[in-house]
Parts: structure tokens; C-alpha cells; sequence
């Protein structure tokens, strides 16, 4: 049997303790609004806009499995990784038009990062800063692209020579999915290996 | 302490039998013949390309690898398949099934959407010297100055059937560990020239047409193989 001035102490305390939350929330709602009132969203710094630069895009085509160079105009950002990363974009947007020649649905959005690190191979003298370009592509772009031993080499060759064309200390290129190694692409291309971009030629080129 | 030798033993036995039944390609091959090793690729899990048919990948090149062991065999060519049925089979194994077979030529198969006509693809290693002990990511490299012979010879046969080709190079781990003349066949819908599909991967009679190019080929490249 419980004594009854327990249950009116229990009664008090939850009553104590409803009132307490109710109180709390009202606090934190009222901070909210006051912090959402306060806050300026104007943009601190005005965006900065790259000058229009040529830049070559190595598009595939998959009625002849061939690479053709087409010269496009477009800002490009000055740090190299930025860089690389827009051009992969540009190229991954043409793939992504209705009329496209490789189409790869996803566009400029497929690639998350683009890191430049020191190339892996022997010090060439002819390059002798020669990098290796990290694509990390996103997990959404691997899954969506389609599967074939064709259309899966004729993207990371024309990534490959993209690189190449325009960034020329880029000698290797390698691939990771969601930040992390993996097997093929999408279930051919290979991309465990560092890929040497001097073997990603094209094959002709057009300028649109 | 003798329990414990036969126990070992015992072990070591079932160790090697076990060995040697994994070892096994799904079809054995006759010794001091021409052989071909086909490589169906994907199967079990690994579907593989989605094709316009529903079929999967998997489906049209065991499908295919069968036509072909069946043409080859009647040339009096001695075949090794990698796989019979719809197993998973991952590129090593691939790889090892192959190198067993001592093969003078092998041919992984594909099929696919994308393009027209069929693709060979060589691998993309740069030719190097042959060596006792090859790397086996990079064991084709030896072997790639044959490879492209064997992928002439494909072309040259699918040319002459009236089927459009595309000669390229790819890594492919599979045929990169492949110490023989390797080369990638995928197999594409046929296109009327505005680009039509006039015939899918896994039609039968399309299928009846590369399969009996690709053994005039095989036919050439023994014949090739056996001159001084």
C-alpha cells in the first residue's frame, strides 16, 4: 500500500515536470524565431564569375566507339582540382543531353570531387610535375550508368582524355565510388587500376 | 600420436581433392588440340546489362557460349567453358579456369545496348616480354601482340558476314590475368544505317550469325597458328 503523501508528492512532480517541458519548448521556439528574425541572408561576398575560357571536351560516341575533341567556352575556376572537376561536369552534362551520342544520365552532378596528388609513376623529365587525378564519383552516377563493356570503357577514356587535353601534367587518373575503391563501374570497365591518360587518344575532332 | 598423423593426413587429402575439384573448368579439354576457352561472362548474382528484351546480360552470352562450343566442337575444335549454367563466377576464377586450359585462343563474351554490331576489345596493356613468373593483374601483357592478331582475325570474319565491328581496347580483369590470345566479344544490337535496331543481342538468328563468323575466325586463326 502507498502511503498518500507519496502519491501527492508523484502527483506534484509530474504536474512539476509537464509545466517544466511545456516552459522548455515555448523557450526554444521563442530562440528560434528570434535567431531565424536576426540572421541576414544576404550574401556576404558577391559570387565571383570566371572569365569564358576554351576547353576542350573529349566526348565518346557509341555508334563507332570513337573520341572526338569538341571546343567549348565556358568559365573555368583557377585551382586545377576545381578545374578538372567543371570540365568532368561540362563533359558529363553532354552525356546527359536527349541527343547525345554516349548517353549517361546524371550530368556534372555524378562527379563529387576531383583530387590532384603526385603521380605514382617515375619522374619523367619531360613532366616532371606530373599528378595523378582522384575522380570520386558519386554512388547515384555509378548505379544509373549503363552497364556494357562499350559504353563503360568510352566514359572513363573520354574522362581520361578530357584530363589530358586540357590539364597536361594529369598523367594518371584513378576512380573511386562514394569515396571508395571499387571493382567495375558498372559491372565491365575495371576500375581498380590507374588508368594512364596518354592512352586515351581521340580518335578525330569537331568544333560545334 | 598415430591418430593425430592420420588425422592430419586425412586433412591434407581432402585439402587437395578439394583443390583439384575447384580447379576443374566446367568442361575439360582434350589434350594436343587446338582449344578455345569461351568465357560466358557474368552469371548467378552478377546479372550483368539489362538487355531491350528483359533478358539479362548473363542469359545471352551463356546462351551464346553454347552456340559456339557447339560449332567449334563440329570444326573438330576442342572447347573449355567457364561456365555451363547460371553460376557466379568472379574474375579470378575466370582467369584460373583459363590459364588451366592452356588455350590458343579465348574469348570472353558480352552483350550489351549501347553501339551497333559487335565490339572486340584487347586489353589495354602495354606489350611486354614473357616472363616465368607473370604478375597476374597484368599476365596479358604477354600475350597482347597475339591477342590483336586474334582480333584481326574476328574482324576480318565479322566483316566478311556483313556485321559491323568495332576494334578497341579495354581493362578487363578477367582477360588481363589471361595468358593466351584473349579478346573481349560484346555483342551489340544490329543497326540499319539511320540507326534502327534491326536485330537485338539475344535474337537467336543474329546470335546464329556472329557465333558462325567468329568460329570461321577461330577456323582461320588454328590454321594460321599451325603454319611455320
Amino acid at each position: 500500500m502507498i502511503p498518500r503523501y507519496q502519491k501527492v508528492l508523484f502527483i506534484i512532480l509530474l504536474v512539476a515536470s509537464l509545466v517544466m517541458g511545456v516552459v522548455l519548448w515555448r523557450l526554444r521556439e521563442r530562440a528560434h524565431k528570434r535567431m531565424l528574425a536576426g540572421e541576414d541572408s544576404a550574401p556576404t561576398r558577391a559570387p565571383e564569375v570566371a572569365p569564358a575560357e576554351q576547353a576542350t571536351l573529349v566526348a565518346a560516341n557509341d555508334a563507332d566507339g570513337s573520341l572526338l575533341s569538341q571546343n567549348f567556352a565556358f568559365p573555368l575556376p583557377q585551382d586545377p582540382g576545381a578545374r578538372a572537376r567543371v570540365l568532368i561536369g561540362k563533359l558529363l552534362d553532354l552525356y546527359a543531353t536527349p541527343d547525345s551520342n554516349h548517353p549517361v544520365s546524371g550530368g556534372a552532378a555524378g562527379v563529387a570531387e576531383v583530387f590532384l596528388l603526385p603521380a605514382t609513376a617515375p619522374k619523367d623529365p619531360q613532366n616532371p610535375n606530373a599528378e595523378m587525378a582522384v575522380i570520386n564519383l558519386t554512388g547515384n552516377f555509378a548505379a544509373s550508368h549503363p552497364s556494357g563493356l562499350e559504353t563503360e570503357t568510352l566514359t572513363v577514356l573520354s574522362i581520361c582524355a578530357t584530363l589530358r587535353a586540357n590539364l597536361p601534367r594529369v598523367t594518371e587518373v584513378r576512380f573511386l565510388v562514394d569515396g571508395q575503391p571499387r571493382d567495375t563501374l558498372a559491372g565491365h570497365a575495371d576500375l581498380t587500376r590507374t588508368y594512364l591518360t596518354a592512352n586515351a587518344v581521340p580518335t578525330g575532332g569537331t568544333n560545334p | 600420436m598415430h591418430w593425430i598423423r592420420r588425422a592430419i593426413l586425412a586433412t591434407a587429402l581432402a585439402g587437395a581433392t578439394a583443390l583439384q575439384a575447384t580447379a576443374q573448368p566446367a568442361s575439360p579439354a582434350p589434350s594436343g588440340r587446338f582449344i578455345v576457352v569461351l568465357d560466358a561472362a557474368h552469371g548467378g548474382a552478377d546479372t550483368g546489362a539489362r538487355l531491350a528484351s528483359g533478358q539479362a546480360e548473363k542469359s545471352a552470352t551463356l546462351a551464346l557460349s553454347v552456340r559456339l562450343r557447339s560449332l567449334l566442337s563440329a570444326r573438330n575444335i576442342a572447347v573449355v567453358t567457364t561456365r555451363e549454367s547460371d553460376a557466379t563466377l568472379d574474375a579470378n576464377r575466370r582467369a584460373t579456369v583459363t590459364n588451366h586450359a592452356a588455350a590458343q585462343a579465348c574469348l570472353s563474351l558480352h552483350a550489351s545496348e549501347s553501339g551497333s554490331g559487335v565490339h572486340l576489345f584487347v586489353s589495354s596493356l602495354a606489350p611486354a616480354p614473357a616472363t616465368n613468373f607473370p604478375a597476374w593483374k597484368t599476365a596479358q601483357a604477354a600475350w597482347v601482340t597475339r591477342s590483336i592478331a586474334l582480333a584481326g582475325a574476328l574482324n576480318s570474319a565479322l566483316l566478311h558476314a556483313g556485321i559491323n565491328v568495332t576494334l578497341e581496347r579495354t581493362t578487363l580483369s578477367a582477360v588481363d590475368s589471361m595468358i593466351c590470345p584473349a579478346v573481349a566479344v560484346e555483342i551489340a544490337p544490329a543497326r540499319s544505317p539511320d540507326g534502327k535496331v534491326t536485330a537485338e543481342p539475344d535474337d537467336a538468328a543474329y546470335q546464329a550469325r556472329v557465333a558462325a563468323a567468329l568460329v570461321a575466325a577461330l577456323a582461320d586463326f588454328r590454321t594460321e597458328a599451325r603454319q611455320p
